[in-house]
């Protein structure tokens, strides 16, 4: 049941439709960033509200939502907004990565590989990579012009000139079919091989930025690096103290005043869905 | 021999102040020319628009026949990027000072598309030890560096991808005078030794009679007299460039 007094999946159709226009150029040009008309959500920014409006523009009665934070589908953030589009929807939700067809995500991409019948919707605090690097607005845009990406492979350079390696662990940059620098919003960097060709759509929303953009299915995506340092997707060397699982992305839990350390996988989900207690044969 | 860039009727008028008034210039393959004159007459705006930096109001710039004021930006860009080179007077405008020294110089390496971290490092070592600065160093940033040091480092970072043409906009301007010196006998050894076109403002006529092949006089945004270096400082023709030599001569 819909809430009384709500528009179906709470934005007008107006602005559901110029979001629309918006997320098909986004998928006609992958990962280059579309300028959009945000609206004011009930929630403040922070809180997904980029994400929240690509939901909203794309979700349909026979969808079924799954959303999840840093991982977890238990989150107040997750919470509240798999409640929110249940009560402006109607639509079915759902803990079950395989059963979802709309995932909305912040800070993690499923462990399970998602197929060509779901959409995963990310909500992004910062959608422009070179940010930190070019202050000015308008020279990135030119940067994103004419391709322009020295910039950020200086930054690169810097990191392994002064530690070793590139000390990036979370929203490491990507290129996108060859063509546009992206950021993959504050994911660890472990989930960047997952958006290479994946088979899902991938939309991106900043709502306070007023950007969104997109990775088709089966867009070539390719995290920077050099030929003599390749790319690392890092990932802590221990196993998941709940499943055993040591293939999965895991946070780090300190459960006693000793600073004992246990991990425990981020998708609780994945981590639920198998078998306890069975440690991989090593 | 064909010219590598040739501009003709250049006008760039800022308000009242004509900055350039029917300006013409040739500079061919491997010459160093020389700009001077007073300040204010326009020699700074002239490097501007023939690098594509600033559109003049009438007048063409072409780059191997090719009009740089036409060719739109991406174009431009490149050409920036791979043939052309602008050393700042103030090193701070042409170098990232949050960028260490190695990083500086690989810029453009990796803007050129060179990915492999260890090639980069060995090249801009390489020109750090070209242009006098301690390889050892190549980790530092550029703050730390004496004047004289960071724009050595801003002309290592411009010739690190072999530019054919250079601008340089009083490369010595700041400096001591006898950092200057040895500025200029750096220059004057890798202009030489890459066969680099360059086209160098500079208020030095010391400097000028060093480097340069021919120079061009500038006054009120009009290019007063030009003509082969020797020939315009032994036998001046132009009164304000008879009052510039005999001022020198003075000094
Ligand atoms: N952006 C600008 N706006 C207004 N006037 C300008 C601008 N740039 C230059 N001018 C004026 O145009 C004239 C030429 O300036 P330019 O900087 O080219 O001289 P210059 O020969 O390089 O001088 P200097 O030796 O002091 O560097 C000057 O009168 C200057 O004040
Ligand atoms: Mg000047």
């Amino acid at each position: 049941m819909i809430e009384q007094g709500y528009n179906f999946g709470y934005l007008d159709e107006n602005t559901k439709r110029m979001i629309r226009r918006a997320l098909l150029k986004a998928v006609a040009l992958p990962g280059y960033q579309v300028p959009f008309g945000s609206r004011e959500m009930p929630l403040p920014y922070g809180w997904g509200t980029g994400g929240i409006q690509l939901t909203a523009s794309v979700i349909g009665p026979d969808d079924t939502l799954k959303v999840i934070d840093q991982g977890a589908d238990d989150t107040t953030n997750a919470v509240s907004i798999r409640r929110f589009f249940h009560r402006v929807t109607g639509v079915a939700t759902t803990e079950r990565t395989a059963e979802a067809t709309i995932i909305q995500t912040r800070h993690r991409v499923p462990e399970a590989t998602l197929g060509e019948h779901q959409i995963l919707v990310y909500q992004v605090p910062m959608p422009e990579p070179l940010f930190r690097l070019e202050p000015r607005v308008a020279e990135t845009r030119r940067m994103h012009a004419l391709a322009d990406y020295g910039l950020m492979h200086v930054k690169l350079y810097e990191d392994i000139a002064r530690h070793g390696a590139v000390t990036t662990s979370y929203n490491y940059p990507v290129m996108v079919n060859q063509r546009y620098l992206m950021s993959p919003s504050p994911i660890p960097a472990f989930d960047n091989p997952k958006l290479d060709r994946m088979p899902a759509l991938q939309l991106f929303g900043a709502g306070r930025e007023k950007r969104l953009y997109a990775v088709p299915p089966y867009t070539p995506v390719r995290s920077l690096d050099f030929e003599d340092h390749p790319f690392v997707p890092v990932r802590a060397d221990a196993a998941c103290v709940i499943c055993g699982s040591r293939a999965s992305y895991l946070d780090e839990l300190i459960v006693d005043d000793g600073g004992t350390r246990h991990f425990v996988c981020s998708d609780t989900d994945y981590c639920a869905s198998r078998p306890p207690l069975q440690e991989d044969a090593a | 021999m064909t010219a590598l860039m040739t501009a003709r009727g250049l006008e760039l008028r800022f308000g009242a102040i004509s900055a350039l008034d029917d300006v013409a210039l040739e500079i061919h393959p491997g010459e160093v020319v020389a700009i001077v004159g007073e300040s204010g007459s326009g020699k700074t705006t002239l490097l501007r628009v023939l690098a594509g930096m600033m559109p003049p109001e009438a007048g063409q710039v072409l780059y191997r026949g090719e009009d740089v004021h036409a060719m739109g930006e991406a174009a431009r860009r490149r050409l920036m990027r791979s043939d052309w080179g602008f050393v700042h007077q103030n090193p701070r405008d042409g170098l990232r000072l949050r960028v260490s020294a190695g990083g500086n110089v690989g810029e453009r390496l990796m803007a050129a598309g060179a990915r492999h971290y260890g090639n980069i490092r060995t090249e801009a070592a390489e020109w750090l030890q070209r242009v006098e600065i301690d390889p050892a160093r190549m980790d530092d940033m550029p703050e730390k560096f004496s004047g004289g040091m960071q724009q050595r480092l801003q002309i290592a970072r411009t010739l690190v991808t072999r530019p054919k043409l250079v601008f340089m906009d009083e490369p010595t301007g700041g400096l001591d005078v006898s950092v200057q010196a040895r500025l200029l006998d750096l220059i004057r050894a890798l202009v030489a030794e890459l066969g680099l076109a360059v086209l160098i403002v500079t208020h030095d006529i010391a400097a000028a009679r060093l480097l340069a092949h021919r120079m061009l006089v500038m006054r009120h945004g009009q290019v007063v007299e030009q003509g082969l270096t020797d020939r315009v400082l032994d036998d001046p023709q132009h009164p304000y460039t008879q009052l510039l030599v005999s001022s020198v001569l003075a000094a």
